[in-house]
Parts: structure tokens; sequence; C-alpha cells
């Protein structure tokens, strides 16, 4: 899967930060020491205009939830300049708040899912992906008809040749767990689950531990192990500051059911682009929901279910 | 000038003078060190993917040094136990040279997991008030706060007794038993917390057994006493600091008795894993035997097991140990071999297969090995420093207003050869 390029040109000089040593302690020391990410960002930054303020002002940034509306507005700025200068292009980060009284939920018949991966391109071009390294945010498996080993699945097969004689598709993505480990396990709380069940990532407050990777059970966090690359006019410019706005280097991603639409009243991508319509969203708390009448009728299952995460993604069969 | 400050030059003084073994010993080091930061820089520039890491295998050789080194610094217990506990004079002697690896071993254990991490800059976050510290649900969070205090503890400690026999007065065991007490507590929880960080993991069964926090604390009182062993031989045979014969002969008995309770634990896990193959068993499949054609660990664990067979062998046959030749072939066998086995061998199995059933083979690049060996370099640096000052001051040469007025006390130093037990991280 990934594909890795060292992006050269990223790379500056870089700047000592002596005079931050003297900020908190042994770790600051240490973070000072070995922090010249930030340094070659602000080194990077110094030919252009207002970018060593803007490296400034991320560096300092607080975590989402203790910003004031007036410093998440100040982010989104900076976010939109970085847009400009790394893509050229003109995004506009939305900070729509959850809605009262939904909780999202998906469903995927697996009789249906033909395994076109037609969900993983949409996806892809929906959330801004990074090209070169090729994260993903959807896998799909390919499994043996009668089977759900997934160590005997295969998710290299060829799209091209589907469906397979014999063969089952199980596409698997973030199952924006109710009792999610990857919340629990981060050091710093750079991700949490929003009111609406979906969980986030604050991709300026995470540390890259990798930690949440370590804690999924389901493969659904994918971490930024080169600089992002996408194409100018592939940008999708209506973004989410919790969903997908551009990333950076060193830092993890993962789905969030398209909160950038789906808190607008919009299907995700992936569910849109099903030539199977295979999937199905919608509102769990809404007793006439799709996602309902689903849960409801259907011989459902979730992923792993022994395991107590309490996935709020479940496949049936018809 | 007050006794504090006299003490600091005093102490710069002392590690500025030494032999030409000395100063080339230095000097590798800071060498190594350079090398080391020059490659980590490529890591900033370019970002993790310089790194053998991936989506698949997500942490790898800086993961696995930091596990290997919170059991090497836990082991200082082992001399501070019969030290302050048992009152054994012959250990009390040398149990500032456990300390001092202690504080060596922790600070590379923060230096591994910062390299490890996607975003230094940000470290910040971690901090208690100014970031935002996930306590105590994350056990890493767990572990930056047992971490940093047992570096605080193993650095007041020995300060206060070294300061107190520097200005010529016995440290009041009063004043500082407390902090032992706590000290002895905090080893065994820095091992606990590091096994806990794995074992808590749902998602990676090979980890997720509950053997795994009492196999952490026997592989580190093995590989842990087994380096104490060799760094004590060394300041004996190069600098005026005479160790007790019986101090060797105690933790040799350490090691001997961690290493068979550790193969015992090995025995276990295996045969639960084995007896009926399910999928929990997966990652000690590809260990052991390799699992759907992978098998790059399958040498590695073999050659530790047997490293560890033959150390426990020679440990166990009383006259064999009493051989110092064999017990140092012991001690670095059984280093290599729990470095393999607690280590990659730890690491890597727990994320193979996926947890959705993907294989793939972790090797680590050249950027990896090289910023793994100037962590170690800088951990020799430190504990060269320290034994450097700490010695003078233990053997009387280097008290309060002797620093200037004695040059010749400043001879008496720590001559470490280089060929030092370096431990094997480049493997």
């Amino acid at each position: 899967m990934t594909e890795k390029h060292p992006v050269p040109g990223e790379g500056a000089p870089q700047v000592s930060r002596r005079s931050l040593l003297k900020k908190g302690g042994l770790l600051g020391a240490i973070a000072t020491f070995f922090g010249a990410g930030g340094a070659v960002a602000a080194s990077n930054a110094l030919q252009e205009d207002g970018a060593v303020a803007d490296a400034v002002g991320d560096f300092f940034q607080q975590h989402y939830k203790k910003m004031s509306p007036e410093e998440i507005q100040a982010a989104i700025g900076r976010i939109e300049r970085e847009a400009k200068r790394t893509y050229g292009a003109d995004i506009t980060v939305g900070n729509d708040p959850p809605l009262e009284g939904v909780v999202f939920g998906y469903a995927l018949n697996l009789s249906k899912c033909k395994g076109t991966r037609r969900c993983v391109e949409a996806c892809m071009a929906e959330n801004n992906q990074s090209r070169d390294s090729q994260i993903q945010y959807i896998r799909v498996l390919e499994l043996e008809h009668g089977h759900m080993d997934l160590n005997e699945s295969d998710p290299y097969y060829d799209e091209k040749s589907v469906p397979q004689q014999g063969k089952v598709y199980m596409p698997i993505q973030c199952m924006q767990c109710n009792n999610p480990p990857c919340v629990k396990a981060c050091p710093v709380e750079a991700t949490w689950k929003e009111p609406d069940g979906v969980v986030v990532i604050d991709y300026n407050w995470c540390i890259g531990c990798r930690y949440c990777m370590t804690a999924c059970p389901y493969w659904a966090r994918h971490f930024n192990w080169t600089p992002p690359t996408i194409p100018k006019e592939q940008i999708n410019k209506d973004t989410h500051y919790l969903s997908n706005r551009p990333r950076m280097k060193g830092v993890m991603e993962k789905c969030t059911f398209c909160l950038q639409r789906s808190r607008r009243g919009r299907l995700p991508a992936c569910l849109e682009a099903c030539p199977t319509g295979a999937r199905v969203f919608g509102n769990l708390l809404d007793p006439n929901s799709d996602i309902r009448y689903v849960l409801e009728n259907k011989n459902v299952f979730r992923l792993k279910e022994d395991l107590g995460t309490e996935p709020k993604f479940w496949y049936y069969t018809d | 000038m007050n006794p504090l400050a006299r003490f600091f030059v005093d102490a710069v003084k002392q590690v500025l003078t030494g032999s030409r073994l000395y100063w080339g010993w230095l000097a590798a080091l800071v060498a190594l060190t350079v090398v080391g930061v020059l490659l980590y820089s490529q890591q900033l520039q370019h970002g993790m993917v310089v790194t053998g890491m991936s989506d698949q295998v997500s942490w790898g050789a800086y993961i696995a040094n930091f596990t290997y080194m919170v059991g090497v610094a836990a082991a200082a217990v082992m001399l501070v136990i019969p030290a302050y506990i048992f009152d054994r004079k012959d250990i009390k002697h040398v149990v500032l040279i456990g300390e001092g690896i202690a504080v060596a071993a922790v600070v590379m254990c923060i230096l591994f997991v910062t390299v490890d991490l996607g975003r230094p800059d940000r470290i910040w976050h971690l901090l208690p008030l100014l970031g935002r510290f996930h306590f105590p649900e994350s056990m890493l969070a767990w572990d930056v706060l047992v971490l940093s205090g047992y570096l605080f503890l193993n650095l007041s400690i020995p300060f206060y007794v070294l300061f107190s026999r520097y200005q010529g007065r016995e440290p009041n065991l009063k004043v500082y038993f407390p902090g032992v007490v706590i000290a002895i507590l905090w080893a065994i929880s820095i091992h606990t917390v590091t096994a806990f960080l794995f074992s808590s993991n749902v998602a990676r069964p090979f980890w997720h057994t509950a053997l795994l926090g009492p196999r952490f604390l026997a592989s580190a009182f093995t590989a842990g006493p087994a380096l104490i062993i060799l760094a004590l031989q060394l300041i004996h045979r190069f600098t005026d600091f005479k160790v007790p014969k019986s101090s060797v002969d105690f933790m040799a008995l350490v090691t001997t008795v961690a290493l068979q309770v550790n193969l015992f634990f090995v025995f276990v896990e295996m045969f639960t894993e084995f007896y009926f193959i399910t999928e929990h068993a997966s990652g000690a499949q590809y260990l052991f035997l390799g699992f759907h054609g992978y098998n790059a660990l399958v040498p590695w664990i073999w050659s530790a097991l047997a490293m560890n067979l033959t150390a426990v062998t020679i440990l166990t046959v009383h006259r064999w140990r009493q051989s110092r030749a064999l017990l140092n072939t012991a001690c670095l066998l059984a280093i290599v071999g729990v470095w393999i086995e607690k280590g990659m061998g730890l690491i890597i199995p727990g994320f193979l297969p996926t947890p959705i059933g993907e294989m793939f083979t972790y090797t680590p690049t050249t950027v990896e090995i090289g910023v793994s060996l100037a962590i170690w370099s800088i951990g020799l640096l430190v504990f060269t420093v320290l034994a450097k000052v700490a010695i003078p001051i233990e053997l009387g040469t280097l008290t309060y207003g002797s620093g200037s007025a004695h040059p010749r006390g400043a001879h008496h130093g720590l001559h470490t050869p280089a060929h030092a037990p370096q431990g094997p991280s480049q493997a």
C-alpha cells in the first residue's frame, strides 16, 4: 500500500531554538532541542509574506476545545493561507457544530458490494488525502465466499476484474466506535468522540506518537509519513476544521463519515459513489431513518463486536 | 564561592580532565552522536517516511530500544534494594553506579520516544497544565509521568549523597531513605506501566496478555544487572574505584534467577499460543515459525533463545558463574538475547498480521539505525560524565576546597575504554 516518496525541497536549514529552552522543564527542553520541525516550517516560511507569523501562530495554537471562537477563526485563517501557499488553492474551512439530536450510523450490504473501490476513489477526492503516499480511509478486502478470517483476505485484488466468482468484498473504514480505544489511548486528547458520534482529530494538536493507530482494531487510522501532496486542481475546497482540511506531515488522520457533508444534511462521498447501492447512512436517533430500517429489518452484525468497541458501522446481507 | 556553585565548577573541571583514552572514548561517542543528529535532521525534513515504518508496522526500532532501556533503568533497583533495605555494605559501595546507569537509561528512553514522534515540535502538548495531559486514561500519559518521576528520583538521591560527601559529611540516611523507598516502588512501576502500554491494546492479541508485565520485569532484571556487571568490572579495571567481588557475585545471582524466570515465562507463553492455535497466536506464529510466507524475525528469535539458553546454562552452574570470563560471556549473551526478544521480537509481531489481516516486512533503515546508535552514545556519554564526577567524590579525592588545591585528584577519573559494552543496537 503506502508507496513512500520522500519529498525533497520541503527541507530547509534548521534554525536554533535555544531561546525557547527556558520554557517548560525537561520535556520542553528536549522538545526544543529536537523540535526543529517547527523551525523548518518557520525557516521555509521566511521566504513568504505572513508565513512567519502563521508558523508562530501554529506553534502556540491551543487545543481545539480550549480555543475561543475568535482563536478558532484565527486558526482557520492560518489554515486557509497555508493551503494557498502550499497548493495554490482558495479553500474554505468550515466549523459546523454537531447537529442536535443526531448520532450518525452506517450500514453496508455485503451482498451488494462488488469490490469496485469507487468508494475509495470518492473518499480520496472528497477528503484531500495525500496522493503520493496514497492514504486511503477505506480498505476493501476480498474474501473467499463462506470465510470471515481476515488473515486470509486480500486487500490488493485487481478492481478491474471484479466481482470474481466465489469471492466476497468487505470494505472496512473507521467504525466511529461508541467506545473508541483510540480516543482512550491518545496521550494529549488530540482525538475525541463528538456528540454526533464521530471520532475526530485536531490535526494541529496531534503529536504523531501513533499510539491511537496501535489501539485501533480496524486499522482505520492513518499516518502522514510524508508531507502530503495533492495536485492543485484536485483539492476539495469545501472543508471542515475537524475533517477534510489539508493535513500536515507527522500527524494522524481518519474517516469522519464526511462530517463536512453530513453535518449539512448531505450523504458521505463513499455512499454517493457506490454503484451498487450497498451503503446506507443516517441518523440513528431518527426512528424513520433508512439506517434504522436496516438495523431493525436486516440480519446485521458488527466487525469484532466481541472487543466491546461498540462500532456504529454495521454489515448485513440480503 | 558557596559549596553548591563550587560543586558544579569542580564537576565541570573533573569532566574536562582525563587521560587520552578518556578523551578518545568521549570523541568516539560525540562522533556517533553527530552522525545521528545529521540523520535525524533528514527525518525532520522529509518526514518519518525515511524510517522503515509504515501504517502496517507503525512502531519499530525506536520503540523497541525504548522498551529495552526502560528495563535497564528499572534494574538499578536490584542494587538499591540490597544496599538500602538489607544494608549490604558491599552493594552500598557500588549503588551509585547503578543509579548512574538508571539516569542514562531514562534519558535514552525519553530520547527514543521523542525521535519516534511525528511532531516533536509539539511535545509540549504532553506537559501537564501547559498542554493537555490525558491522565489517567492514556497509558502513554502514565509513562511520561513515571519516567520523568524516575529520572528525578535517580538524579536527586545520588546528588544528595554525593554533595554531602563532597562537603566532607556522611549523608544522613534518614533524609533520603523515604526517597529510596519511593524509588524502589517507582522502578517497578516504570516497567509495569511500559508493559501495560502494550498489553492494554485489545487490537493487538500478541501483546494482550497479563503475562507481559511479569515478563517485562523478568527480562529487565536479566539484562539490566548483566549490563551493571560489565560496567562495574570496567570501572574496577580503568579507575581507582575498586569494586568488591561480592557485589559482582550478587548481581550475577540476580541475573541468573531473573533469566531462569524469564525463560520459564517464554515457555509458558509459547505453550499457551501453540497448544491449540487460534487467531491470538498469529503474531507468535509470525515470530517463531513465520506466517503466510513472511518469516523475517524467525532467525532472530531463535538466535535470541539460543543465546539466552546458553547464558542460563553458564549462569546456573556455580563453578562456571564464578569464572569471570564465562560470566562476562553469559552477560553479553543475555544482554543481546533479551534485546532481541523484548525489542524487535516484542514490538514487530504485535503489528503483524495487521488487525485486518495484512502481512508486511519491516526493516529498519540507516536513519533509524544511526539515530538509535546516537541515542546509545548519548546514554553512554551521560553515564561516563556522571561516573567521572561521582568516582573521585566517592574516593574522597574530590571534596569542597580540594578540587583546585589538589589537582592530583583530577587524575582519579574514569578512563573508560573504547571497547566498553555498547549494547547491540546496531543489530
